[in-house]
């Protein structure tokens, strides 16, 4: 990555706060949802964000749309600061970085046709299409989505689980934009709809040279899609690297629990693989275990663990496909892995 | 072969190309279509209309004062009754006066309480459920606490002594009355509407695209949290027209120069086994008004929401 990344984000913290008290309220802790992540995207790159249910990522999402407010740290969108931006300047952001959400039965307003749905960015912002040209613009991105045209009067809860889908893309593709946060955007659809609706994103990004951030929690199409892969544990990236480097060169042991449950369509190799599973639950990101907080269900924690945060850092001793950014003091590519 | 190609290939283009052109229609014009078709609606619409025909203009339906009593024609004396539309259509009263006539300008006082106040409640019970739901917080707080020490006024005992407060009580006393203790309900369902409406993810969308609060409130969240307000208010509104009777009847509502269906009502009640007929025509003029509203609500409330199509 030689150019400047289009989205840079430097050790980004959300807390919520947990109060007690009907009057007067006293703040008596905070839910670390996001807890000092750093990462980069670069031009025309797709970024998986994996991790199971709770691990932030979606708060994650939240915070860089600036739907929340993060508590400290930076996001830099072409080397400005966007997480403090409001008003005007925060609006003229918003053009650039989209959002694609999980759940399209509730992502639409089923109460707005299709029309009014992708036409409300440009009345939001009108200087992107002027008035008489806006009809236009909505079909093409209707074509442009794979929908056909004529649908234009329609409403949401005629169509089904992937073309609304397919309006929510086109929607958050309206204005022009740079950036499209994808917040586990085929989760809720059919495994024959989720193909589609993946290929539609992979031919969007050639399309328009866009840059995504993929949240997901299926390892395959995260591969799939993604040219970078980061991996979240109670609101810490633990490890990030090439898709490559991850799938194949894990060396964090949350990823390789992680990636020993992907599901292998070979019998043979189903009997023969080791797969790592992990004890107890995801602790309460309310109160993280001190040190590395993945140690309460790992097999190589030691006292160093509880005491030493490990950071998130390409460890000295490895090299090749190995030596990626790993939250671990004792990274290791485990070679049973089969996927 | 080809032949059959050819034919495959016509039917292929036969099937893809649409019907007709679909027209650009918005959701009111949609919801006029659909409720064009439905009788219940056009059943309570024409008796709505006819009710609100009587109330504007009753000198069209008969024209006999309603106040001149005639004791010759007391119900006792056994005047004769039943010619359509004519003023001994109903019978008459203790007082000799026409029930047909009183239950035509009865019907004024009925509407004119029972629109005004559900159009005043909710409107403002609205719009305070609506920012109380939307801002969450100390707005909220404070609002829901009013709304709560409204709630426990009785509405009976409130309305008593927000209407002894008034000299000469009219209809816009009763209005005014029914209003300040009759919001609550509204800001309380739109509030709780609103608070699962705003979660919505087409509300986070529409904030990611830069909507302004405006548009969220009134393109996103009032359309969608609107229709149990609608209910509340349709069943409300025949409530109210109720209680406005039975202020009336309690003797603390309208007086008796002027006239209603729960004064007529009041003074029936007296005689109800002897002149069941007093009693029976401005009951169920009530009833019936209350019925029509209730139904046009129903109709309305399906022709407003797309997924009941």
């Amino acid at each position: 990555m030689a150019e400047q990344p289009i989205l840079e984000v430097k050790d980004l913290v959300k807390h919520y706060p947990l109060s007690q008290g009907v009057l007067f309220r006293k703040q008596t802790g905070a839910v670390k949802a996001v807890d000092g992540v750093s990462f980069a995207l670069g031009k025309g790159e797709t970024l998986g964000i994996v991790g199971e249910s709770g691990c932030g990522k979606s708060t994650l999402a939240k915070v860089l749309m600036n739907l929340e407010r993060a508590t400290s740290g930076q996001v830099l969108y072409k080397g400005e600061d966007i997480s403090r931006l409001s008003g005007a300047a925060l609006k003229a952001v918003r053009r650039n970085i989209q959002m694609v959400f999980q759940d399209p039965y509730t992502s639409l307003n089923p109460r707005m046709t299709v029309g009014d749905i992708i036409g409300e960015p440009y009345e939001i912002h009108p200087e992107v299409a002027p008035k008489g040209e806006r009809r236009r613009a909505v079909q093409d991105l209707l074509d442009v989505v794979g929908l056909n045209p004529e649908y234009i009067n329609r409403y949401p809860h005629q169509f089904s689980g992937g073309q609304r889908q397919r309006i929510g893309i086109a929607r958050g593709l309206a204005l022009k934009p740079e950036i499209i946060i994808c917040d586990e955007p085929v989760s809720a659809l059919d495994v024959s709809v989720q193909a589609q609706v993946i290929n539609l994103l992979d031919q969007l990004q050639k399309d328009f040279e866009l840059s995504y951030m993929f949240i997901a929690h299926d390892l395959s199409i995260v591969r799939h899609i993604s040219d970078r892969v980061g991996v979240m544990y109670l609101g810490k990236m633990v490890e990030i690297g090439s898709d490559l480097e991850i799938y194949d060169h894990a060396t964090h042991p949350y990823t390789q629990a992680l990636l020993s449950a992907v599901p292998v369509p070979d019998p043979t190799a189903r009997e023969t693989r080791d797969r790592i599973v992990l004890s107890g639950d995801i602790p309460s990101p309310a109160n993280p275990p001190s040190g590395c907080r993945f140690r309460t269900r790992c097999w190589k924690a030691e006292d160093r663990c509880s005491t030493e945060v490990p950071l998130l850092a390409v460890p000295s001793l490895l090299s090749g496909p190995a030596a990626h950014a790993s939250a671990c003091h004792f990274a290791e590519v485990r070679q049973t892995v089969t996927t | 072969m080809p032949d059959l190609i050819e034919k495959k290939k016509t039917e292929a283009v036969a099937v893809s190309a649409p019907e007709k052109p679909e027209k650009a229609r918005s959701l009111g014009s949609d919801a006029w279509q659909e409720l064009r078709r439905n009788p219940v609606f056009l059943l309570s619409a024409a008796l709505i209309l006819l009710l609100i025909v009587i109330t504007i203009a009753p000198g069209l339906f008969t024209s006999v004062d309603p106040r001149a009593g005639d004791l010759r024609n007391h119900y006792l004396s056994k005047p004769s009754y039943g010619h359509l539309f004519q003023d001994d259509w109903f019978g008459y009263d203790g007082q000799g006066r026409s029930i047909y006539a009183r239950v035509i300008y009865g019907a004024r006082a009925s509407i004119i309480v029972g629109t005004c106040v559900t159009a005043a409640v909710t409107v403002f019970g609205g719009l305070l459920g609506m920012l109380a739901g939307y801002f969450g917080g100390w707005v909220d707080t404070l609002l829901s606490r009013i709304t709560d020490i409204f709630f426990g006024i009785p509405l009976l005992l409130g309305a008593l002594v927000v209407l002894n407060a008034f000299t000469a009580r009219t209809v816009w006393s009763v209005v005014f009355a029914l209003v300040a203790l009759g919001w609550t309900q509204m800001a309380r369902v739109m509030r709780g509407s609103v608070i699962t409406v705003k979660q919505a993810d087409y509300v986070t969308a529409a904030r990611a695209l830069g909507a302004g609060t405006p548009r969220i409130l009134f393109k996103h969240i009032l359309p969608n949290a609107v229709a149990p307000v609608i209910v509340v208010a349709t069943i409300a509104l025949g409530g109210y027209i109720a209680t406005e009777a039975t202020l009336s009847f309690l003797g603390i509502g309208l007086q008796d120069p002027t006239i209603s269906w729960g004064i007529d009502i009041n003074s029936a009640q007296n005689v109800i086994r002897t002149a069941p007929h007093v009693l029976f025509f401005p009951a169920g003029m009530l009833s019936l008004t209350v019925l029509a509203f209730i139904m046009l609500g129903d109709a309305v409330r399906d022709a407003l929401d797309p997924k009941l199509r």
